[in-house]
């Protein structure tokens, strides 16, 4: 395999969304706090939107339809982090903490 | 691309090199115990992810992937971190549950990519269509013909989001 034609190649591109995925996964059971939690959903977000770029780069006959999907996922997930980090604020503002293991009210 | 084969090579370069962003920018992000260097790594994740973009011969959402996320997502997410307190504490007496979890998060990550990089790498795509026009210019003639009804909705999903976060940040505020 030709390493100067890695990028006209779309098994790059997939593994990377792959390795974008699982780090997300890894931050979101490993962080201990809401704001890291919301960082890997991001990450997940954005592998998700590589994703939809590679097939639509490279198997789809149309290319506009990827990229008009990847916009709607990008607005999505600014919309995402707006309501996110307002329950955040009113989380700190009511327990004085962000930490998941704290916010055990509902705890049985 | 034969006759200027430093070209390609210069190319493949400036590729890896976007690959190496990229994958940097994600494990900052996940791995750095303080949350402000978690956010410049998702930062330096999502420049990657432009570069990338823009290898995938969409110039235009690079940019706006550089606009909405770095400019708008991650200032979001430092303004939550400067109204909280969100630094990992790490806890001596809970130093052996937390290893025990990390293992489990990073078995299940490995087994993800595992598993999923090696179902796309190994199933048989269908060969690369004839590509029809992708420009900036069909971009937009589509969102305001075909997907005009998304477009509008996602303009209304934006609205609500804005008034939801204040009226959610709002409550509780005591006046001093």
């Amino acid at each position: 395999m030709n390493l100067a034609h890695l990028p006209d190649q779309p098994g790059v591109y997939l593994a990377l969304a792959a390795f974008l995925l699982s780090a997300g996964i890894y931050g979101l059971i490993r962080r201990r706090t809401l704001i890291g939690m919301l960082i890997s959903g991001e990450l997940i977000f954005s592998a998700a939107a590589l994703n939809f770029m590679t097939v639509n780069r490279f198997m789809a006959p149309n290319p506009a339809v990827g990229q008009i999907f990847v916009l709607f996922i990008m607005g999505l997930a600014a919309a995402e982090v707006a309501i996110a980090l307002s329950i955040i604020i009113a989380v700190y503002r009511n327990y004085r903490s962000i930490h998941s293991q704290e916010l055990s009210e509902l705890n049985g | 691309m034969s006759t200027f084969p430093v070209s390609a090579w210069l190319i493949a370069a400036i590729f890896g090199f976007i690959v190496t962003t990229t994958v940097a920018g994600a494990l900052i992000a996940v791995l750095s115990r303080r949350i402000i260097r978690s956010v410049a790594g998702l930062a330096l994740c999502c420049l990657g992810l432009a570069g990338l973009y823009y290898f995938l011969n969409s110039p235009f959402l690079a940019l706006m992937e550089i606009l909405i996320y770095i400019g708008a997502v991650c200032v979001t997410i430092i303004f939550g971190v400067m109204l909280s307190e969100p630094d990992e504490v790490a806890p001596a007496e809970q130093r052996g549950r937390e290893r025990w979890w990390g293992g489990i998060a990073l078995l299940v990550s490995l087994a993800i990519f595992w598993g999923v990089s090696r179902l796309s790498l190994q199933g048989r795509w269908p060969a690369p269509a004839p590509a029809a026009d992708g420009s900036v210019q069909a971009i937009g003639i589509a969102l305001l013909t075909t997907y005009s009804l998304p477009f509008e909705l996602i303009s209304l999903v934006l609205l609500v989001a804005i008034l939801g976060a204040l009226v959610i940040a709002r409550g509780g505020r005591t006046p001093s």
